[in-house]
């Protein structure tokens, strides 16, 4: 069904993000890769620094979660966290942000893998949870330390971040959910074999079959089941893995720009996959007021697309300003070249 | 209690002994002991070491040098306190003799470092700190020093070239040692100069790692004359330990174990600082230098570098140490270093120091640090008047 | 290499969380824990504490040489922190550079990797500390 809710009302009872603070120019990777010639898809991306990963990502943004939501994490009946580069192939990442978090032993875990999409994922497998009555509140993260082969295209926005969301009752949520969806088919846009290190795309098949194709109609077919047009939401996130899919999806959904730019990350942090279009929701939220009502699509290849419809509720004040926004992790920059860039994401044989 | 005197001594020049294993090594100078003692046989044997496990994949060194050096089927046992291991093995040697319980006994220090690569060798030398809670943090064993350096300095308001004159002191003695590891001076400009390791340690603050082993043989005072006309006294002898962890210090920059051994030595002894001729301190670093000085009562805290500065620490000076080179210049092979301390110390009480001789040495000290302070060893050393 | 798994398992609580304990006699704070308390000699277990993760840096040196495992972020610094709640612990430093640290700086506590145990072994996380991030 295009809209579907569980029997009790969910929404978020807190929200965290985390962005590492290396940036890479894209005019870096251009000097490298094309001499300089060419056109840029996005300025800079956030790059994960030597010592960082998928669990530390995941950890911090979901420690500003809790410091949002100041629960009981005993009260955590699942730990759920996508990505594309979880740490271990075979050992889950969940259970260790479990036990950091002091969520342990009574809890749900599992690690989630779909694309872009696996955060989402998790939100929405959060939102059934609580909503079945199976757990008071259900963690679910995005993170990835995205890698892109270097020279190709994707490696100028394949970067590093995520986004933490504690899922609870309604009546404890600075947001609620109003509806959400999922659109999936098998579509091979860009996958990646288990001995292969770094991910295959489908060069121009990734736009119109895969990332319009999913958005779009997840998009059309859950405002129409809602009753709404993009004229009724204040803000509209979208997956952004550069910055013309989303600006031009957005504009075929009946956005403006004043709704789409200040969830719109991708420029300055890059593509932080599974925590892309969180992420991008998570800066909405920082300046959200109660009333809101915001539309958020994630995308993940393979392919899919999750959407919500957020409203903001009164809970909000005094919440944004107990963990450190995303705008202060996006002021957290420093500059690397590409060279230290090879070292700290280990594309160096040592060996 | 008996009164313990030592009746011989030997030892091996400190360097890369490629071609000697630990046995050999060990052999070498206590054979030269038994020699110099005048002996054929012993009752015990204590071997201090460190690393012969980690790094040469060999433990229960006291049945291996027992056996291999003659002495099968006697007592013997290695001894462990990090780079304090030789003087454990002096003290274990001492309170064996002292108790009555054994008479003509050896103890030996050995340590092999050339037995495998300089990363195996340093994982080794970081088992002295903490495992769980230093370690794991990537501090090696010159991080943990320069930790407390850097504080020092800060606190004391210094720089890196007051601690010169102990580099300095250190060379030009060990220049004089046929059995040092490094025979020639350095300069001030070249101490300043020298690459930092982790600052603000350099280079030239730091001892170097080699091979070498050093062994004394002792028995009672009563028996001393048989064998030895220049038997050397021990007057005094203590252990004190203090948290592992510099973290765990009382005060990070005070070497407690330090001024507790030396303050049950000097009681036993009854002596205080200003009746030593001599001390032999464990400089492995010059910050630790320093801060012996300051813990054996010679500067108040904060100022052992100023003795230092002032010149009170040459051969010439209030306080001679390292008159033989010291940890820095002769050299630093950890678990035997102790011993080494032990032998100058005797050499010097004897007359026996050649070129480094103090004039009218009387009464030496001689002080082992294991860890960056969690185990010290101090002894009181007097020549006897036969 | 796959080696020391229960020793880092032991240890989940302090690496990740920096719990330590509070002695019930004195009111001491202590990190890590260890059972008999160093300021009064009390004895036994304590009840668990949780550290805030802020405090200062007390002194700091940065090693160009590191031991096997850490080349990953060679040359890093390593500090001993001052706990706001009163214990030192010894750390690393992470997100600053070498040459920015000082004595007296406001730090606060992040999990991070602090090393692998080469393409094959376990992943050990542990606390390192950040200067204290704006919130805004």
């Amino acid at each position: 069904m295009p809209l579907i809710k569980p029997a009790v009302e969910t929404g978020i009872v807190g929200y965290g993000s985390y962005i590492p603070k290396y940036r890479l120019p894209a005019t870096e990777v251009a000097r490298v890769w094309t001499g300089s010639n060419g056109e840029l898809p996005i300025k800079e991306k956030a790059v994960a620094g030597p010592d960082e990963d998928t669990l530390t990502i995941a950890l911090e943004a979901t420690r500003n979660a809790l410091a949002r939501a100041r629960i009981n994490p005993q009260e955590i009946g699942a730990v759920w966290v996508g990505s594309e580069s979880h740490p271990y192939a075979v050992k889950p990442t969940s259970t260790i942000l479990a036990e950091a978090i002091g969520a342990t032993p009574y809890t749900q875990a599992a690690d989630w893998q779909f694309a872009c999409k696996a955060g989402t994922e998790t939100m929405q497998a959060a939102i059934g949870f609580v909503g079945s009555g199976m757990a008071h509140y259900a963690l679910g993260v995005g993170a990835d330390t995205a890698q892109g082969r270097p020279g190709d295209a994707l490696e100028y926005t394949a970067a590093s971040g995520g986004a933490a969301y504690l899922i609870g009752p309604a009546a404890e949520s600075l947001a609620v959910f109003e509806g959400s969806s999922s659109y999936v088919t098998d579509t091979p846009d860009f996958w990646r074999r288990p001995t292969t290190h770094y991910p295959s795309h489908g060069q121009r098949f990734t736009g119109e079959p895969a990332y319009f194709h999913h958005v779009i109609s997840a998009g059309q077919e859950f405002m129409s089941a809602l009753g709404r047009t993009a004229k009724d939401f204040d803000y509209v996130v979208l997956h952004q893995p550069n910055k013309k899919f989303p600006e031009r999806a957005a504009a075929m959904l009946g956005f403006e720009k004043a709704q789409w730019v200040a969830g719109l990350l991708v420029p300055i942090v890059g593509n932080t996959y599974a925590g892309a279009s969180i992420l991008g929701l998570t800066a909405v939220l920082d300046i959200a007021k109660p009333g809101d009502k915001i539309l958020c699509i994630s995308f993940g290849s393979g392919a899919g697309s999750d959407a919500f419809a957020l409203r903001i509720t009164d809970q909000i004040t005094g919440k944004q300003s107990l963990a450190p926004t995303t705008q202060a992790y996006i002021n957290r920059r420093v500059e690397i070249d590409y060279a230290t860039y090879t070292r700290y994401r280990n594309k160096l044989q040592m060996r | 209690m008996r009164d313990v005197s030592i009746i011989g001594i030997g030892q091996t020049p400190v360097g890369e002994h490629w071609d000697k294993s630990l046995r050999h090594l060990a052999y070498d100078a206590l054979a030269a002991a038994m020699r110099d003692a005048n002996i054929e046989r012993a009752d015990a044997l204590y071997v201090g070491n460190m690393l012969s496990g980690e790094v040469s994949g060999q433990a229960h060194l006291g049945a291996l040098i027992a056996d291999f050096a003659g002495l099968r089927g006697i007592e013997a046992v290695k001894v462990e306190a990090a780079c304090a291991s030789a003087a454990a093995a002096f003290r274990q040697a001492y309170i064996g003799v002292a108790s009555g319980l054994q008479d003509i006994v050896i103890a030996v220090g050995v340590e092999k470092m050339t037995d495998d690569i300089g990363s195996k060798v340093t994982a080794g030398l970081a088992s002295a700190a903490d495992a769980e809670y230093e370690v794991i943090h990537g501090v090696s064993f010159v991080a943990l020093n320069a930790l407390i350096m850097q504080r020092y300095m800060y606190e004391n308001k210094l720089k890196r070239e007051d601690f010169a004159g102990f580099a300095i002191n250190a060379h030009a003695n060990g220049a004089r040692n046929p059995n040092a590891m490094f025979q020639s001076e350095i300069s001030r400009e070249a101490f300043v100069r020298s690459s930092l390791i982790a600052d603000p340690i350099a280079l030239l603050d730091a001892s170097g790692m080699a091979d070498g082993a050093a062994a004394v043989v002792l028995c009672p005072t009563e028996q001393a004359r048989e064998f030895s006309s220049n038997a050397i006294r021990i007057k005094g002898s203590a252990v004190a330990t203090d948290s592992l962890s510099v973290h765990d210090r009382r005060d990070p920059l005070w070497l407690q174990a330090a001024e507790d051994s030396s303050q049950r030595a000097y009681r036993q002894a009854k002596v205080g600082p200003a009746d030593l001729d001599f001390f032999e301190l464990h400089d492995a670093f010059t910050i630790m230098a320093a801060l012996s000085l300051e813990a054996a009562g010679f500067a108040e805290r904060g100022k052992g570098t100023w003795l230092a500065r002032d010149g009170e620490i040459t051969l010439e000076g209030k306080i001679p140490i390292c008159t033989q080179g010291g940890l820095k210049a002769r050299g630093h092979p950890v678990g035997a270093t102790g011993l080494y301390q032990i032998v100058e110390a005797v050499q010097q009480l004897r007359g026996e120091a050649g070129p480094n001789q103090i004039a009218n040495a009387r009464l030496g000290m001689t002080q082992n640090i294991g860890g960056s302070g969690a185990t010290i060893i101090t002894h009181i050393f007097e020549k006897v008047n036969q | 290499m796959t080696t020391e798994i229960a020793q880092h398992w032991r240890l989940k609580s302090q690496r990740y969380q920096l719990v330590g304990e509070v002695c019930p006699q004195c009111n001491g704070k202590i990190f890590p824990p260890r059972d008999v308390c160093p300021y009064c000699a009390e004895g036994p277990a304590q009840p668990p504490f949780q550290f805030s993760g802020r405090g200062q840096v007390y002194s700091h040196t940065t090693v160009h040489k590191p031991p096997e495992g850490y080349e990953e972020v060679a040359p890093y610094t390593v500090a001993l922190i001052k706990l706001e709640e009163g214990p030192l612990i010894t750390a690393q430093l992470t997100d600053v550079a070498n040459d920015e640290v000082e004595i007296g700086m406001p730090v606060e506590m992040v999990t991070r990797k602090l090393r692998t145990q080469g393409e094959e072994g376990l992943i050990i996380y542990g606390y390192k500390f950040r200067p204290q991030l704006a919130t805004a």
